[in-house]
């Protein structure tokens, strides 16, 4: 097979002439710049490249890139998303979405779109509260959350997105952080190269309705302390001194945190992002606590699957493998099947 | 012993037993071998929601009713001539609609204490004087079945399933149908088990050979072929009909079809046809719910392809937000909606016609949309073109109501040349189409047909971004301007209101009627009939039918001015006779009702001898 050619397009020629119009200081600024500049690594023609969002402030995403944009309705972009994937494999389909968008209103499809393992990167930008409709709780919001709707706290426990979408299977699950340049794009490289459904929750900070949700993640401080950053085949070990280790203690169904110098190194457990099992990512996705410690962040899980658009497209090429009539001809003969009578 | 033949014109059939008794099966055989014949067929089944309700009570009650004539028919039959019933509760469901003097031909060992006690039946009516005023032919058809099978190495179940097949047998001989195409049939059905085929073969012959031979059936009948026009025909169901409608559609655009569906009933066969035709590059989906399934079909047809979705009622009002949607992006989408009893669940296995509100008005903001709907089974595969050919010409929505009462009956279809199908090729957007020679404008109009671009991803130099929000004219940039929004929802009022649809068509053959009968849909047959009715007794009355229910034919307020009187008969409570009322300020006169049943054609004669009393 020969190289294809480099299309060398620049994270300018995926901005796109409108007005980008999220509050000043809205970390989608740095999602949106990070995914401008990820593109070209892509070298697919922007005309293959089509974005596809539901409601609200990260929704607006698409109207920003000058690729193919598609600003659906509330809830339903995996599902706007998996009718255009499966019926052109050609593309490169991406959806935008946010925590009230893909696991509220739209919980249904995400979790579809996942078990299909439709061939969509779906990028969950997740600032854990509505911001469009300003400042309600979200499905994200941590309990007991004071705002607008819920003036005496939150009575509802949130979802945790990765768990949920391990839940459905999905075959490729990531985390990463909108301040953090350098591993959102490498999460994104991780994605695209992932065949069927890869599921991106982005860490998203709305600085006027919910700001500082990630802090401990982000202040030089804390964020080492609190950070476990997954990389496949090693060690699983965080801190600033590497002093905390994941371990997999016998006898029980999860993942815990340990102290590494009090640890066996054979004990540490060694990512990978490989078993077929969800549970272990599941595990992963269940070590952080409410403050955002033990937070990892990186590819939690990539594993193959057939993905939904192949094998629909693989059960129309069979059907049509040996057909050697026009499509009028085989239209004829199907209108004629079955008992007909001629009347002279 | 030699039977007397006696010719009739036409007869209506009705096949009645338990859910469990293969009644369909039964009825669509009969159908068949009654197609071969040549003669005009219009069926109607009716079967329970529940799969498999209670052995032997009403709500188990499956039927079949198929009319057939040596002259065109346009209904499944107002009232049967014979009616099998295989057990009391089908005696039971059935027996109001029988005229005096048809004939019940019963299966006797189903009259067993326990069973008539199911059904309320104090005395077997076999016994007493009930049934007095019909032809009752007591047969015993499961025992005689057991018999006539107890050679065969089938188990006692299976022998006692076959006893639709001495049924059948039995009326196939009553009404001298060829039966070769059934034979032919049970070969390939039962395939897999030989001693299935051998079964029930001689579980049919039995039936056959039992009329031919028991005095109690002394006379033979024959219904001649009717006059038809030249051609090759099938039987054919509306669901059938409008899923090769799509098919063709597909074909005769040169896209691919994209059905996106959440199994509903009377809908689901829709998406049991499509997914066998894959080799026409048909995708169909089952989507996780109804809103999936739209979303998908408009993310398809967003790609390029047809995309259509196919529902009932309640499948509908779940799609409302993104049919707006696809108003919005202004693509093509072709929304099924085969009508059930209503509202909620209702009654999801009878017939109804009154989503037309739904169609026409039901969603949020000014969304207007086309909505056509099929007048008869056959007619399932033309308003299917017709829907794809409006929606990729004008790329708007386009909602087809059907309803089950179509959907499920079947008729006679003549097949078309598929040379002589319209032609729905598509032309997509392929370079910018602003004035400086490098901008791309989705929005910017063909000023005949007011459709804009279809501009598919994967076209290089047209990307651009489009959604719910309003858009400005031409380059569809968000926009909040109030004249902006004004102009666009009228434009998207007028891209409708201007599609061009056929005139409607007056059928009074007299010319000096003085009353009209306008019907939309499912109701053309009865309404048929009831006119041949009363213009065979010399009154004068015309018949206008819709297909087309948005935008309406130009020539309908002429049409209806012209007239003393307009009667709009409707399964529903005149949802149609209030947008007429409305729109051409006439005064029709509604007749309405919402039995989950048809009209019959007897009682539209006698409403509208009364309406022409009154004139």
């Amino acid at each position: 097979m020969s190289e294809p050619v480099a299309l060398k397009l620049t994270a300018k020629d995926f901005k796109s002439d409108q007005e980008v119009r999220w509050c000043p200081g809205c970390g989608d600024y740095a999602i949106l710049a990070a995914v401008q500049g990820f593109m070209p690594e892509l070298n697919i023609p922007r005309e293959n490249i089509v974005f596809i969002s539901g409601i609200g402030c990260s929704s607006r995403f698409p109207y920003y890139m000058n690729t193919y944009g598609l600003h659906s309705i509330h809830g339903r972009a995996p599902a706007i998303a998996t009718g255009l994937s499966v019926s052109r494999p050609d593309l490169s389909v991406w959806v935008v979405t946010g925590d009230g968008d893909a696991l509220s209103i739209g919980g249904n499809h995400l979790i579809h779109a996942l078990r299909r393992n439709v061939n969509l990167k779906i990028l969950l930008f997740n600032n854990r509260i509505y911001g469009l409709t300003k400042g309600q709780y979200s499905p994200t919001s941590e309990i007991g959350k004071v705002t607008k709707s819920t003036p005496v706290g939150s009575a509802d426990a949130p979802f945790n997105p990765l768990s949920l979408a391990l839940g459905a299977e999905a075959t490729f699950v990531a985390r990463t952080i909108d301040s953090d340049r350098k591993h959102l794009q490498s999460v994104l490289r991780a994605a695209a190269e992932h065949q069927g459904s890869a599921f991106v929750e982005i860490y998203q900070n709305c600085n006027i309705f919910n700001d500082g949700a990630f802090d401990p993640l982000k202040e030089p401080a804390t964020r080492d302390d609190f950070l476990i950053r997954l990389e496949h085949g090693q060690p699983i070990t965080f801190g600033k001194d590497g002093q905390f280790c994941v371990v997999h203690p016998p006898g029980g169904f999860g993942l815990e945190v340990r102290e590494t110098a009090a640890t066996p190194a054979e004990e540490i457990v060694v990512h990978d992002a490989g078993v077929a099992d969800p549970a272990y990512a599941f595990a992963l996705s269940r070590l952080p606590g409410l403050d955002l410690r033990n937070t990892p962040i990186g590819v939690f899980r990539s594993v193959n699957r057939s993905s939904y658009d192949t094998v629909v497209q693989e059960q129309v090429a069979a059907a049509k493998a040996g057909v050697d009539q026009t499509p009028e001809e085989q239209l004829a003969g199907l209108l004629s099947a079955g008992d007909t009578w001629t009347i002279l | 012993m030699t039977k007397q033949i006696r010719q009739l014109d036409r007869v209506v059939i009705r096949f009645a037993g338990d859910s469990g008794d293969g009644m369909q099966l039964t009825g669509d055989r009969f159908t068949s071998e009654t197609a071969q014949l040549g003669n005009d067929i219009s069926t109607l089944p009716n079967f329970p929601a529940e799969i498999r309700a209670p052995a032997g009570t009403l709500p188990g009650v499956s039927s079949f009713q198929v009319h057939f004539a040596d002259y065109d028919i346009l209904t499944p039959g107002d009232a049967p001539n014979v009616l099998v019933a295989m057990n009391p509760a089908a005696l039971k469901a059935n027996l109001t609609d029988l005229p005096r003097g048809a004939d019940i031909i019963v299966n006797t060992d189903e009259f067993t204490r326990r069973n008539l006690a199911k059904v309320g039946y104090t005395t077997s009516p076999l016994d007493d004087d009930s049934l007095a005023g019909y032809v009752v032919h007591p047969v015993a058809l499961t025992s005689m079945t057991i018999g006539a099978l107890a050679e065969h190495e089938v188990s006692k179940k299976d022998a006692e399933r076959a006893k639709n097949m001495f049924a059948l047998g039995l009326l196939s001989w009553m009404y001298s149908r060829p039966y070769e195409s059934t034979l032919r049939f049970l070969e390939r059905k039962f395939a897999a088990r030989p001693e299935l085929v051998a079964a029930n073969v001689a579980a049919f012959r039995a039936g056959w050979n039992f009329g031919e031979t028991t005095e109690d059936f002394s006379v033979r009948y024959e219904v001649k072929p009717a006059k038809m026009v030249p051609g090759t025909y099938r039987n054919i169901t509306g669901n059938a009909a409008l899923s090769l409608g799509l098919v063709a559609a597909g074909v005769r655009s040169g896209l691919p079809v994209f059905l996106g569906a959440y199994p509903i009933t009377p809908a689901s066969d829709i998406l049991h046809e499509l997914s066998k035709h894959k080799k026409f590059g048909v995708v169909t989906m089952q989507a996780e719910d109804e809103i999936a399934a739209v979303g998908a079909a408009l993310g398809a047809s967003y790609g390029g392809a047809l995309g259509v979705t196919t529902t009932s009622g309640p499948g509908v009002a779940l799609k409302s937000e993104t049919i707006s949607l696809a108003v919005a992006l202004e693509l093509p989408l072709v929304i099924v909606d085969v009508q059930r009893a209503g509202p909620s669940t209702g009654m999801p296995t009878k017939t109804e016609q009154a989503d037309l509100n739904m169609a026409l008005y039901g969603r949020h903001g000014e969304a207007p949309v086309a909505v056509i709907a099929p007048k008869s089974p056959a007619d399932c595969f033309h308003a299917a073109l017709e829907a794809a050919r409006i929606a990729l010409t004008y790329r708007t929505p386009v909602l087809l109501l059907s309803d089950n009462y179509v959907a499920n009956g079947s008729e006679p279809w003549l097949l078309p040349d598929v040379e002589s199908l319209p032609d729905l090729r598509v032309e997509f957007a392929s370079r910018p189409n602003g004035e400086d020679g490098t901008t791309f404008l989705p929005y910017l109009r063909d000023p005949e047909t007011l459709a804009r671009p279809w501009a598919i991803p994967g076209t290089p130099g047209l990307e651009h971004r489009i959604g719910g929000l309003e858009k400005a004219d031409k380059t569809g940039d968000i926009s909040y301007d109030p004249a902006n929004h004004d102009f666009m929802v009228r434009t998207r009022a007028a891209r409708i209101e201007t599609i061009p649809v056929p005139d409607v068509e007056v059928e009074d053959p007299d010319g000096d009627a003085r009353v009209l009968v306008l019907g939309w849909g499912s109701t053309y047959g009865p309404i048929g009939a009831a006119c041949r009715g009363l213009r065979q007794r010399g009154l004068s009355i015309a018949q206008a039918h819709l297909r087309h229910l948005a935008p309406m034919p130009a020539n309908l307020g002429e049409v209806l001015r012209a007239y003393d009187r307009v009667v709009i008969p409707e399964m529903n409570l005149g949802q149609l006779a209030h947008v007429i009322r409305a729109k051409y300020l006439v005064d029709a006169i509604g007749y309405n009702q919402v039995r989950g049943l048809p009209f019959t054609a007897a009682e539209l004669e006698t409403m509208l001898e009364e309406v022409l009393k009154n004139v």
